[in-house]
């Protein structure tokens, strides 16, 4: 009797040590989703997290200060285009992630017929997707560093606080060419250049006329007009220190974001097209898997794009 | 995923989210362009009700954008309810989190306003023979003296 009670809870362990290893590697799957993707599930709402965090921390500073910097004033330049196109690149960078969204659902898709050239075609498109926005942004990086004299701790644009006009290095007032002060008004935009760490001229839109006709401006001095700060001759201010840091700072996160999406992209792609997935006979998981992360980083750009381009 | 959708009717899905998402991305560039008085030189909406009407679309259309990305492409709409959920609730958090950071923000443009505004004040200094606050009694002395 003792024996064989002790033989059946023997049993009944072993039967529950292996129910129990069977549960812990997916034997019952929780919410019906592999552990993999459900783990991706998760680690995206951290990482959702992280970026909300860094988009606050945006929103809380720019409402700390009396000025920001207008957004289609900084990111107006196109390559090989001189003239001044407000967010008409950045709308670009948009559509290649969109794009590049897209070729990863088809990429899903064909895996789940497991149809292995499909999802090696559609993989490739995203990558190429996926690296055509990294050239884009590091071209706008390149403009704003090196043409503009952006960086980490150092803002070049500014932004008006009252009325005024613009003065000559030689303190007179500057005129345009037909004889008419050289107006500004509360709100305008302008970017002071710095050569070796000294400004030494103003760039900013001609607001008397249509069009976005650039003015250039030798001298850095400005006197007011109206407001509170009237008959008042000042330098002219860079723009809040803090735009830089957290430009550079959130687009480079998610830049690093595309750039390890690109890479995992591949060698999921290479590991696609050497029949690795194939031989799994799961429907592709790991491309659908990779698909979640590539869609989140389109779904993070939607709310940089709207926070750092639109508002 | 979506074993109750047939290939094409997948790949309509596709199509349809591109078109969509294009479509509101050009929609809000022409917005904002508007907005801001490059479109018509004496149109914009910078400041007032026509600048909160302006952000309020511009959040509500990347919200649609945010909402469609989760629910089609990433396919949220065809898992479990319990998914769905536990990945989506915690992100309520968030909207505390906005008014409090904002707050906050204001709060220290408001201190950073009066700080400025002390530093530039002009003091009056206090007339010789009517010594103010605590004095040292050396200077005491020498100030009445």
């Amino acid at each position: 009797m003792a024996e064989t009670s002790v033989a059946h809870a023997h049993e009944m362990h072993e039967h529950d040590h292996s129910d129990e290893a069977r549960l812990w590697e997916g034997g019952k799957e929780p919410f019906k989703a592999s552990y993999g993707k459900l783990m991706m599930w998760y680690f995206l709402v951290s990482d959702a997290f992280t970026f909300a965090g860094f988009l606050i921390a945006y929103g809380a500073l720019r409402f700390s200060m009396p000025t920001w910097p207008e957004p289609d004033f900084v990111f107006a330049s196109f390559p090989f285009v001189k003239a001044h196109w407000p967010l008409i690149f950045v709308t670009f960078m948009t559509f290649v992630l969109i794009f590049s969204s897209v070729t990863m659902v088809r990429a899903v898709q064909e895996g789940h017929r497991e149809n292995q050239r499909g999802v090696v075609f559609w993989m490739l498109m995203t990558i190429l997707g996926g690296a055509t926005f990294l050239g884009s942004q590091a071209y706008e990086w390149t403009t704003l560093i090196v043409k503009e004299n952006m960086t980490i701790s150092q803002n070049p644009f500014g932004r008006h606080i009252a009325d005024g006009v613009y003065l000559n290095p030689d303190g007179s007032e500057a005129k345009r060419a037909d004889g008419a002060p050289l107006e500004f008004h509360k709100g305008e935009s302008y970017l002071l250049h710095i050569h070796d760490g000294k400004a030494e001229g103003l760039a900013f839109h001609d607001t008397s006329q249509p069009g976005e006709k650039m003015i250039e401006h030798e001298g850095t001095k400005i006197k007011y007009t109206t407001g509170a700060y009237a008959g008042q001759i000042r330098e002219a201010e860079m723009g809040p220190k803090a735009f830089g840091a957290l430009f550079f700072f959130i687009t480079g996160f998610h830049g690093f974001h595309v750039f390890s999406g690109v890479l995992f992209l591949a060698i999921i792609m290479i590991n696609a097209a050497g029949g690795l997935y194939a031989a799994r006979r799961n429907g592709y998981e790991m491309v659908e898997k990779m698909g979640l992360y590539w869609h989140f980083v389109d779904l993070v750009w939607v709310f940089v794009f709207l926070v750092f381009y639109l508002l | 995923m979506a074993g109750h959708q047939t290939y094409e009717e997948q790949k309509a899905l596709v199509f349809r989210g591109l078109l969509l998402l294009g479509a509101i991305t050009i929609v809000e560039v022409f917005i904002a362009l508007l907005a801001k008085g490059h479109l018509i030189h004496s149109v914009r909406f910078t400041e007032g009700f026509g600048h909160y009407l302006y952000m309020l679309l511009m959040i509500g259309f990347s919200l649609y954008k945010a909402y469609f990305i989760i629910f089609f492409f990433m396919h949220m709409a065809y898992e479990v309810r319990g998914l769905a959920i536990s990945v989506l609730l915690p992100t309520a958090l968030l909207v505390w989190a906005i008014i409090a950071f904002f707050q906050e923000g204001s709060s220290w443009g408001a201190r950073r306003e009066q700080i400025k505004e002390k530093d530039e004040e002009l003091v009056k200094p206090a007339p010789a023979n009517q010594p103010q606050g605590y004095l040292l009694p050396g200077i005491s002395t020498r100030n009445q003296g």
